[in-house]
């Protein structure tokens, strides 16, 4: 529509490693270097190795757009963000920006434990260049997003991680800018939560505000961004249309991360995921042990997917869903009854899922099989999402009164429901 | 969207000596109040006797220098009562090195501000300055009480005293701009702070008067310490006797240079506080 808000021209950021003369120092280490290098002053810099964090960036962000940036840990994302909140500044290039610019690189930036949510909400704000009277305007909407109203006048070090979080990120969310960055402040709080803060950003989207909002959260990203900027070793690798770089991204992070021996993807499409546990092979055997896609309604049947830990993980969770071919679900244990453990990093296994007998009416279905971090379901390790896992049930052979059932069965399953017949004389 | 007027903000690397920029510092002016208030309000947390310790440490400090200087060395306090004579400069005092050490190390106590949000970071050293003026005021009324119990009526001069306090904030400011700059890429700065502070205090009147010191060049040579021309200032202002005109002079000048070159000094170093911290 109009002109870009955001504009950025050959970015760079150099930092010097190690040792190094930018890192803090003791007086000493300098006078000793002067003394070493003599009167050249240039000396001990060139000695220094370099890692550029940033090279050669380039974007423009339309007024209203909501850009995701992903990357993997260490690709630039963070320093990216800093220089657009001018936290640090570039070593070279140029970016420019229309409107006022508020950050939320932390949620809780400068919040004090000893003082109350009250006075910690005003000075927030105050750090994020908010007036006092704009503040004071907001305060109530800002206290009931953040379901705190009984504890306004308590100090915030007695509130729980929870409260503090969303009073935090409920300041920065009624704050009125133009330009929004945000950065994994979601990946705090419950769901809830996080749905209400990613349901606010959309919203400030609608208003015409421009977000650029970083995050490990493949389906937030995809929820909320309309591009995706996708950053590796400090250069825009893609920018385009938020659903084709994410499928992208997940595409080349499963292929970085996956040692070979674990599970070919022959279903990419399907998969999605950071790739800390990957799935590997899947099979679906009768009682008797065979390997098989097809089942009578009167056999057990049993599941199986192996999986590896590339690294170590400290809960992680085992969930499925089962689906008829309509994508109707038919049993899900995305929400309760789900299997928690902890994995070494190496370490393999099995998830076992065994449906009984007699439960499954005739039909095609599939399954979803997933593995999460158990604090943050919304970053999950693995994603299987049908491709390779169909199987049909069918009915027994020695079934009585087929003509009646068959294309009339709409049921989905069977339960053990008893059912009497009283007859009254 | 409407067509009101929207800043513009340009990235750039920053090189060479930069602009103050005190607009920008003027436009934080609220923050200013919050952190200052932040530090106020938070000091005195947790703690038994709570504000009253903005009380106890000059009492104390002033009986303990009222026995030794006062009674053992048998200091000479120009005429006036030794508790008096002290109390009068440990104010000033006390307002300047809680406020040089602060300023000090604000920085490196707000790395977490540093590295995650913009704003002007003079607003840090400065908050840290200010925030003794609560300590300073409280501590003020216990004076007025002392000047009372010896019978001492301070004359006009004592509408100097806001001038004075000004000066010794602009002092521990002076300093502070470039202890804290470099104590954020030298760590040793923090460590030799309390050193510093121990060596002003005696390079100060404090404890005795400045009377003591040669008249003459040398006299002018002690005053390029400022808190010299601020404490005898204090006492003149206070409990009368001849004006410190001339040491005021010498001080204030030291002063501006060191302030000016501290906030040069600091805002060019501004740009690499986020990766050096």
């Amino acid at each position: 529509m109009s002109e870009p808000v955001i504009t950025a021209t050959n970015v760079g950021k150099r930092y010097r490693l190690g040792g190094s003369p930018s890192a803090y120092k003791t007086l000493r280490d300098t006078l000793a270097g002067a003394v070493r290098n003599g009167v050249s002053r240039k000396g001990e810099a060139s000695a220094a190795p370099i890692l550029w964090a940033l090279r050669d960036v380039n974007f423009t962000v339309s007024p209203g757009d909501v850009l995701g940036i992903i990357g993997r840990n260490g690709a630039g994302k963070s320093t990216l963000l800093k220089v657009l909140s001018r936290v640090t500044t570039p070593t070279v290039g140029r970016v420019e920006m229309h409107g006022r610019v508020g950050s939320l690189l932390e949620v809780g930036t400068g919040f004090h434990p000893e003082l109350t949510g009250r006075e910690n909400v005003f000075l927030n704000g105050a750090i994020m260049g908010e007036k006092r009277a704009d503040i004071r305007r907001k305060f109530d909407s800002i206290v009931a997003f953040a379901e705190v109203e009984k504890f306004v006048d308590t100090p915030v070090k007695h509130y729980s991680s929870g409260m503090y979080v969303r009073l935090a990120f409920a300041v920065a969310a009624f704050m009125e800018l133009e330009i929004l960055i945000v950065d994994e402040a979601l990946a705090v709080g419950d769901a809830a939560f996080q749905k209400k803060c990613l349901g606010r950003m959309g919203e400030a989207a609608r208003e015409g505000r421009t977000i650029l909002f970083v995050s490990h959260s493949m389906p937030a990203l995809e929820n909320l961004c309309n591009r995706v900027l996708w950053i590796d070793h400090g250069s825009v690798v893609d920018d385009g249309d938020s659903r084709k770089v994410i499928a992208a991204y997940v595409e080349s992070a499963n292929k970085n991360v996956a040692p070979r021996e674990v599970g070919v993807y022959s279903w990419e499409g399907h998969r999605r995921g950071t790739g800390e546990v990957q799935f590997g092979a899947f099979r679906l055997m009768n009682d008797s042990g065979e390997e098989t896609h097809e089942f009578r309604m009167t056999e057990t049947i049993v599941a199986e997917v192996e999986f590896e830990a590339h690294t170590e993980v400290e809960s992680a969770v085992f969930s499925f869903s089962l689906l008829d071919a309509t994508t109707q679900s038919v049993v899900t244990t995305w929400v309760g009854r789900r299997q928690v453990t902890p994995l070494a990093a190496g370490e393999r296994g099995t998830f076992r899922i065994v449906l009984p007998e007699n439960s499954l009416r005739a039909r095609k279905y599939f399954f979803n099989l997933g593995v999460a971090n158990e604090q943050n379901n919304d970053v999950p390790y693995d994603i299987w999402a049908g491709g390779g896992t169909e199987f049909f049930v069918g009915y027994p052979d020695e079934l009585e009164n087929l003509d009646l059932l068959v294309g009339h069965d709409s049921a989905l399953v069977t339960l053990p429901v008893r059912t009497e017949i009283d007859i009254h004389a | 969207m409407s067509t009101e007027a929207v800043p513009t903000v340009v990235i750039e690397p920053s090189e060479g000596w930069v602009s103050l920029k005190l607009r920008e510092l003027w436009q934080y002016r609220e923050l200013l109040y919050f952190l200052t208030w932040r530090d106020v309000q938070v000091r005195y947390k947790q703690t038994a006797l709570g504000v009253a310790w903005a009380v106890l440490q000059p009492l104390l400090t002033m009986l303990i220098f009222s026995v030794v200087f006062g009674r053992l060395a048998n200091l000479p306090s120009d005429g006036l009562p030794y508790p008096v004579f002290s109390f009068a400069a440990l104010l000033p005092w006390q307002l300047f090195s809680g406020a040089l050490t602060r300023a000090g190390t604000s920085l490196v106590g707000s790395a977490n501000l540093l590295t995650k949000v913009y704003f002007p970071r003079l607003i840090i050293p400065f908050s840290a300055v200010a925030a003794g003026l609560v300590d300073f005021a409280i501590a003020f009324l216990v004076l007025i009480v002392l000047l009372a119990y010896y019978g001492i009526t301070p004359g006009v001069e004592i509408l100097w005293v806001p001038v004075l306090v000004l000066f010794a904030l602009a002092s521990a400011l002076a300093v502070g701009l470039w202890l804290s700059a470099l104590n954020v890429k030298y760590r040793d700065v923090q460590h030799l702070i309390p050193f510093l502070v121990m060596a002003w205090m005696y390079a100060s009147p404090v404890a005795y008067s400045a009377n003591l010191v040669p008249s003459g060049p040398w006299r002018l040579v002690y005053a390029l310490n400022p808190m010299t021309g601020v404490i005898q200032g204090f006492r003149w202002a206070l409990t009368g006797g001849p004006a410190p005109g001339q040491m005021i002079l010498v001080s204030a000048v030291v002063v501006i240079v060191l302030l000016v070159g501290g906030l040069f000094y600091f805002r060019r170093m501004e740009r690499v506080f986020a990766d050096v911290v």
